[in-house]
């Protein structure tokens, strides 16, 4: 039933230079296939577990390790999804795909097949010449999300990345990403803070406490993975929100769930 | 794109009102030639001095363009190499603002001692247009998006290889990064650079004031004026003042075909 961990934060603690704990003896296994979401409130910390994962910051206590793999660098192997899309607005959506590939030396002739299929895998294959100015917000996010997997990743981090979408469109951008994931089979850390998004995505979802932040519960969500349009009006569905919102609830009262 | 007449009728209309008042108010009021000449003295003035205007002209104009293509060269150069080591900026950056601040005019003596009058002229304008450039485009390096630069971080040189791998990926960084971010507002200090370069070099020329060749339209300025040839003075004028002009569009232009694809301010507004 286990898959093999992929990356593991053991009681990690982090404190900012301007002396706010982030935080404070947070455990926590992703596993391969996981797609885990962290749910918390905000400033709970939950941005920085992506950043330790990416390797973008160091814990200042704590470790985190990569079981699998040998190579003391793993960013390689990471994308990254911002809450913003963060495109650069003076390059079309081709030459953004193309971002992390240049930085590792592909050219772009190389890279014309890898970015093609990047876009299709987010529905935008109409679009390789538009710049960024041209899209919508959910579209300029489908790109991020292309650029995210234009190296693809086995480990895929989302930083709140429908958070700024109408509801529609984040519906949307929720199935695509899920067939995307199905497609590429990778790993995703998806950080949130809505019940509902997590309890519609994940394989796992896990809460946090306010700052300082630590794991306060894990609730296994729904499987198998195929989504079915009546999902979200379905008994598990509304289940997995009750739990989840329970969760959330005591964290923020402070009491631990067993 | 569409464009409104208006905004080109509008203006020329005032325009040539103005000229026509200014035209019948000397003739009314027969006001003589050394204090204010009639629009068509100045146009008379201008076709029979072309020879030595335009010889001014030319003058003004080479120092102008040669400040401003140093200018761009110079602050260009200084600003990315501001911006890629902390170490040159603390040491070199205070000392371009000392530069800046000090009115041109008054170092402009000074650099007539030292230097062959051209050179000085030169350096003159270099000075006024060099900071605008400087500054801006450090502004522009240095506004870019934060997560752009993580992303940088996160498929660029990783951080354990070596000085020389983390050297390559700021450079990359520079490259892809913070040169096409820093395009506008380069840009703007282009646009200012242009004006002020102009300025420069009619406010050095005034200062070192020689005659014979090689004058440009500022020094004819003030020797109509100590002579009392006013519709030459003023013809000089029209000159300096189209010049500006002609540069200001030139340089608006070049603004509006670089960012026509991405930057706000090169988008057709919206009526």
């Amino acid at each position: 039933m286990n898959a093999p961990i992929l990356v593991s934060l053991g009681r990690v603690g982090k404190v900012f230079a301007n002396g706010v704990t982030a935080l404070d003896g947070l455990d926590l296994d992703v596993r391969e296939g996981d797609f885990l979401s962290l749910l918390g409130p905000s400033g709970c910390g939950k941005s920085t577990v992506l950043r330790l994962i990416a390797g973008l910051t160091e814990p200042t206590s704590g470790i985190v390790t990569w079981p699998g793999s040998s190579d003391a660098d793993h960013r390689g192997e990471v994308g990254f999804v911002f809450q913003e899309p963060t495109l650069m607005p003076w390059a079309n959506v081709a030459d953004n795909v193309w971002l992390p590939l240049r930085l590792r030396g592909v050219s772009r002739r190389e890279a014309k097949d890898r970015i093609a299929e990047s876009l299709a895998l987010v529905r935008l294959e109409d679009f390789a010449k538009a710049y960024p100015r041209e899209l919508s917000g959910g579209m300029k996010m489908r790109v991020s999300i292309a650029r995210a997997l234009s190296v693809r990743p086995r480990l895929l981090l989302m930083d709140e990345p429908f958070a700024a979408l109408d509801e529609i469109t984040r519906f949307k951008l929720n199935d695509d990403l899920l067939e995307a994931r199905r497609e590429l089979n990778c790993t995703i850390v998806f950080v949130t803070h809505s019940v509902y998004e997590s309890a519609y995505l994940s394989s796992r979802i896990a809460v946090l406490s306010p700052r300082p932040g630590r794991v306060v519960a894990e609730i296994a969500g729904a499987s198998p993975w195929e989504r079915s349009g009546d999902f979200r009006t379905s008994l598990a569905y509304s289940d997995l929100c009750r739990q989840a919102s329970r969760a959330l609830t005591s964290s923020m009262t402070g009491e631990r769930l067993q | 794109m569409t464009r409104d007449p208006l905004k080109l009728a509008l203006p020329l209309a005032v325009f040539v009102m103005a000229i026509a008042g200014w035209e019948i108010y000397v003739r009314a009021a027969d006001v003589p030639p050394y204090i204010l000449p009639a629009p068509s003295l100045i146009a008379a003035t201008m076709k029979a001095d072309w020879p030595l205007l335009s010889a001014s002209l030319l003058v003004t104009l080479k120092t102008t363009l040669a400040a401003l293509v140093l200018a761009v060269f110079g602050g260009v150069t200084l600003a990315a190499a501001l911006s890629l080591s902390r170490i040159v900026e603390y040491s070199l950056y205070p000392f371009a603002v000392v530069l800046q601040v000090t009115p041109v005019i008054a170092i402009a003596p000074l650099l007539l001692i030292y230097m062959p009058q051209d050179v000085a002229v030169l350096a003159c304008a270099w000075l006024v247009a060099f900071f605008p450039i400087l500054s801006n485009t450090m502004l522009g390096l240095q506004s870019v998006d934060r997560n752009l630069l993580e992303l940088f971080r996160l498929y660029g040189a990783p951080a354990h290889e070596g000085w020389s791998a983390r050297l390559g990926s700021r450079l990359k960084a520079f490259w892809y990064l913070r040169r096409p971010a820093a395009l506008p507002a380069f840009l703007a200090g282009l646009r200012i650079a242009g004006g002020l370069s102009l300025i420069g070099a009619v406010v050095a020329e005034m200062a070192a004031g020689s005659a014979g060749a090689g004058s440009g339209l500022a020094y004819r300025i003030i020797e109509s004026q100590y002579r009392l040839n006013i519709p030459r003075l003023f013809a000089a004028l029209v000159l300096l003042a189209l010049m500006g002009v002609i540069l200001f569009l030139a340089l608006s232009a070049l603004t509006r075909i670089l960012l026509r694809h991405w930057h706000e301010s090169a988008l057709p507004r919206e009526a």
